[in-house]
């Protein structure tokens, strides 16, 4: 390798550089001006929002840098990678405004250097999962995602709950990462190479010994089954998301699933898909059958998600498992194998952010106010908090994917992805659990509004930034739900993964 | 004098693997528990220094390893950190007991 490529490829990983000097200045600034712990929020900001300028700057390059031979490198800078990253700034952004009014959060004010020191780690690693094309800098970099979620899920390491949350994701993330790496040796050994363009041609020799990477395909997809919690991978979701301070499970829900996503789907396109067709439907190798695993594994994602929330009294745990049905949602896009899909997924996935961290949000709010997140706790909350109980009933119509909202728009999508592929019988499926999830979400609004109304409560007030968040939250949502065709048109222009 | 080939170092490297799932699955004791990840990524970089030594693939191989005892250093690290506030908090550290959060 040569010193003056390096430092010529330094220039596209500018996004992650920009996260990376923001770690260390956090990291600086909490030892030197201890006493100043309050700008430490708006430090992240700053960073955050300096890396997305970077981020949109390098729209429409299409590179791949840290060459590890003489084509191919580590890192893909493309159109694909710069969307997640701008889904993971925005969740990120929107977490970090979070944290600033989590009573959790703030209950820890002398260990909020270490909190968004964290949260750096796990931009970064985001940023890697979303660019890399080499097995081994997809395996670090999830790593980085992990270890970094590990200690913040159990921030608040007084309560029995956090701690808890914390040693449970640690044991499941280190076994399916174990079992990924351990699929990754089994790659290497066949191929000889961890790059994922040269797989991609290494595996298309006669007499390839496609039973043992078929086993070694499964292996891998364990880690990233473990990322976006699919079933049957998903254990430690409905725990950690109960468990962990409510800003980190909303961003464990949408963030790191993000990137979950954005590494399995370039997995997939680049390491199996021969070539892509006129109308966008991916020809896949002839090696794994990937369409049926991943037909069958979100089929059981949602079906699973959406029948285990119908018994969930804890709010936290419901989205827990809504959250591993969205899943399941959205695996589908991916299961048509198509660039209409992988469109359909994109979309989704901005809609899912907004309304999702919108739910965590007023769950947190009404936390932070009554101390519960039990459904019960929440009777009568629709005429004690006015504007709360319509914000709320907003997102939750939005997951339900009912119109007006823009998660009516993101399902719209999908279906019209899948019967487009004649996956006429999967869509069904799809469309009768949604039909199920419509329960447990409006079981919520039920018991705000018309249980227990006739006993006269005080009116609980909210701060006005609470309110202000959620109306920024909530008001995308609605006019996304009309007006959708930018957020369309941009999912549309980055769908260009390197190499095809 | 028998040589070890690349099988024999293969077969060790999938003894560790089920060990360490199995060891995973087993153990109530959280720490015997995170022994079981370490057996596991253990396996993987025995296949990994085998893989290069055997398939003429390069270095690539061996620096990969050495790239995975750091990680898992480091994640043993934040583990055991992990377990001892679970300690301070529960005092025991059986993971059978950690039940707090169920349906």
């Amino acid at each position: 390798m040569n010193i003056n490529n390096f430092i010529s490829d330094l220039a596209f990983i500018k996004p992650e550089l920009v996260i990376s000097a923001t770690l260390v200045i956090i990291v600086l600034f909490d030892l030197i001006f201890s006493s100043k712990k309050k700008l430490l929020p708006y430090i992240s900001l700053i960073g955050i929002v300096v890396a997305g300028y970077f981020v949109i700057n390098q729209f429409g390059t299409a590179v791949t840098t840290f060459k590890t031979s003489l084509k191919y490198g580590m890192v893909v800078v493309d159109n694909f990678s710069s969307y997640f990253k701008i889904v993971v700034l925005l969740a990120s952004f929107i977490v970090v405004i979070f944290s600033m009014l989590s009573s959790e959060v703030n209950s820890n004010e002398e260990r909020h250097g270490e909190y968004y020191t964290l949260l750096f780690g796990m931009i970064l690693g985001m940023f890697l999962m979303s660019s890399a094309s080499d097995l081994i800098l997809i395996y670090l970099s999830i790593e980085l995602l992990s270890l970094s979620s590990y200690v913040l899920a159990g921030f608040v390491k007084n309560t029995i709950r956090n701690s808890e949350a914390s040693l449970k994701y640690v044991i499941y993330g280190g076994v399916s990462s174990g079992i990924m790496l351990f699929g990754i040796s089994l790659v290497y050994g066949l191929t000889g190479s961890t790059n994922l363009y040269e797989i991609n041609t290494l595996i298309q020799v006669q007499n390839f010994p496609y039973i043992t990477f078929l086993i070694a395909g499964l292996f891998i997809l364990v880690g990233f089954g473990f990322k976006i919690s699919a079933a049957p991978f998903h254990f430690w979701t409905p725990d950690v998301y109960e468990g962990a301070p409510i800003p980190i499970t909303a961003y464990l829900s949408v963030a790191s699933k993000a990137a979950g996503f954005a590494v399995l789907i370039r997995f997939i396109k680049i390491t199996f898909v021969g070539s892509t067709d006129s109308s966008g439907y991916w020809i896949l190798l002839n090696i794994i059958d990937w369409k049926s695993i991943i037909v069958l594994l979100s089929i059981l994602t949602m079906t699973l998600g959406n029948f285990a929330a119908l018994w969930q009294d804890n709010l936290k745990r419901m989205l827990a498992y809504s959250s591993i049905a969205h899943a399941g949602y959205m695996l589908l896009g991916l299961a048509v194998m198509s660039n209409a899909g992988i469109n359909a997924i994109m979309v989704y996935f901005i809609v899912y952010a907004l309304m999702n961290l919108g739910a965590f949000f007023v769950v947190m709010v009404i936390s932070n106010k009554i101390g519960s997140e039990n459904i019960d706790d929440y009777r009568g909350l629709g005429r004690r908090m006015p504007f709360l109980g319509i914000i709320f009933a907003i997102f939750l119509v939005s997951l339900v994917g009912l119109p007006p909202t823009a998660g009516f728009i993101a399902k719209v999508m999908l279906f019209i992805a899948l019967i487009d592929a004649r996956m006429v019988a999967v869509a069904v499926i799809a469309l009768l659990n949604t039909v199920v999830s419509l329960y447990y979400y409006i079981r919520v609004l039920k018991n705000m509004y018309l249980v227990d109304v006739e006993k006269e409560k005080p009116i609980i007030p909210i701060k006005l930034a609470n309110g202000i968040v959620m109306i920024l939250l909530a008001a995308p949502i609605l006019i996304f739900g009309i007006y959708f065709s930018p957020i369309i048109d941009f999912a549309k222009n980055s769908i260009t993964i390197l190499g095809f | 004098m028998i040589h070890a080939g690349l099988t024999h170092f293969l077969v060790i490297s999938v003894a560790l693997f089920s060990l360490g799932i199995y060891g995973v699955i087993t153990r109530k004791n959280a720490v015997m528990v995170l022994m079981g990840i370490e057996l596991i990524l253990n396996s993987a970089n025995i296949n990994f220094i085998a893989f290069a030594r055997f398939g003429n693939f390069g270095l690539q191989g061996q620096i990969i390893a050495l790239f995975i005892i750091v990680l898992a250093a480091a994640e043993a690290a934040i583990a055991l950190a992990i377990v001892l506030n679970i300690y301070k908090n529960l005092s025991n550290i059986n993971v059978d007991e950690m039940d707090s959060l169920k349906d």
